[in-house]
């Protein structure tokens, strides 16, 4: 078994002692097949319990170790040690306020997911004995692909618009909307277009497309934001050229 | 949440020329190329103008555009609209997807059928214009 041996540059941020982060270098003997969450298991196992980073399935379904390596969001269960040179800088997620150490401040992304109503809103109430809402295969191929979505926010980490303007619903929350609006058992997307049509939701994004670059499960959001702005200008269109025509 | 957490700043200005991201310029140099696209739909306009005035000051503008400023600037022009032209219709399979039952048509061919829309027009107004 091949082992190399690597620095570790880990931002570390301590709310009850630092004013501002910095950075701690760990030296990790690590395997061949590593990844860099385990060279981060390694340093709080062997090195420095006090180390704090969020993580739990290690297999790229959880979403929860998103972080940024060598300046890059990603998932560290899915980055490999192997891919990189013998040094390594972790920084937490950026565009997000740091917690501590790698942790960052989630709740902003949670209220916005909140708001776009990520739930299946039926088109009309049904009784359980009426039986189940039935879908073909190509209504379902329509959306199934946003459903691959993780929440790990590192389509919000890459995001420049999302740096700049926080209110920005952003990438991950109205792909997540569009999802559900794409559903053919659902019947809430004029509540949902309520937020994402809007000046911080769909045109607060100028397609710079970075989020889909980055996304881990190849949920491409910026092509579900850009198909949100086709079909609420359509909608426009509709509205106030053939006010006649229903939506 | 901690009562104190710490907010990494992004420069307004400089936010593109991040380093580590690649990517922010190539989106800042596609943004860029809408000025010269810009430009030249006024220079249409500008062209229009003249055309109204009449023989002398169309022959005038003719001439304008034929100085060394006015080449560099349609040569400027030109290179910068086919990349902003091929840097959107790269991304139009995202935009504009077409499900044909289960099947996503494959996005190279949304590509194509956008530049080949592109060839037929250049050719009919190149037709129309010899």
């Amino acid at each position: 078994m091949s082992e190399r041996q690597i620095q570790l540059e880990v931002l570390r941020y301590d709310p009850e002692t630092d004013s501002e982060p910095r950075f701690q270098s760990y030296a990790v003997p690590c395997k061949n097949e590593w990844v860099v969450l385990d060279a981060l298991n390694y340093v709080k196992e062997n090195l420095d319990t006090t180390l704090s980073y969020r993580w739990s399935c290690h297999m790229a379904v959880c979403g929860s170790c998103g972080m940024m390596i060598n300046g890059e969001p990603k998932l560290s269960c899915k980055a490999f040690i192997r891919e990189y040179s013998d040094k390594i800088r972790v920084e937490p997620l950026a565009n997000f306020p740091i917690e501590r150490d790698l942790v960052t401040v989630v709740e902003d992304f949670i209220a916005k997911l909140t708001r776009v109503k990520p739930y299946l809103i039926p088109k009309e109430d049904k009784p359980i004995s009426a039986g189940e809402f039935k879908q073909t295969p190509a209504e379902l191929m329509k959306y199934k692909q946003y459903t691959l979505c993780i929440n790990c926010m590192l389509c919000y980490a890459a995001c420049p618009e999302y740096a700049l303007v926080p209110d920005f619903i952003g990438p991950a929350a109205i792909a997540l909307a569009h999802r559900y609006n794409q559903d053919s058992r659902d019947g809430g997307r004029d509540q949902r277009q309520e937020v994402i049509a809007t000046d911080e939701g769909v045109w607060e994004c100028s397609f710079v497309g970075a989020c889909s670059e980055v996304c881990p499960k190849h949920v491409d959001p910026a092509g579900a934001l850009q198909q949100v702005k086709v079909a609420s200008t359509i909608d426009w269109y509709k509205e106030h050229l053939m006010p006649w025509v229903k939506k | 949440m901690s009562n104190k957490p710490y907010v990494r700043e992004v420069s307004k200005t400089t936010w593109f020329l991040n380093p580590q991201q690649p990517r922010y310029k190539r989106y800042m140099a596609r943004e860029v190329t809408c000025i010269f696209i810009g430009a030249y739909t006024f220079l249409l306009i500008v062209a229009l103008k003249r055309l109204a005035e009449g023989p002398d000051a169309f022959q005038g503008f003719l001439n304008a555009l034929h100085s060394p400023l006015g080449v560099l600037f349609n040569l400027a022009a030109l290179v910068a609209a086919v990349y902003h032209s091929t840097s959107w219709f790269n991304v139009t399979p995202q935009a504009m997807p077409i499900q044909r039952g289960e099947e996503f048509v494959p996005g190279n061919i949304i590509v194509g059928a956008h530049y080949a829309v592109w060839a037929v027009v250049s050719l009919i107004i190149l037709i129309l214009g010899i």
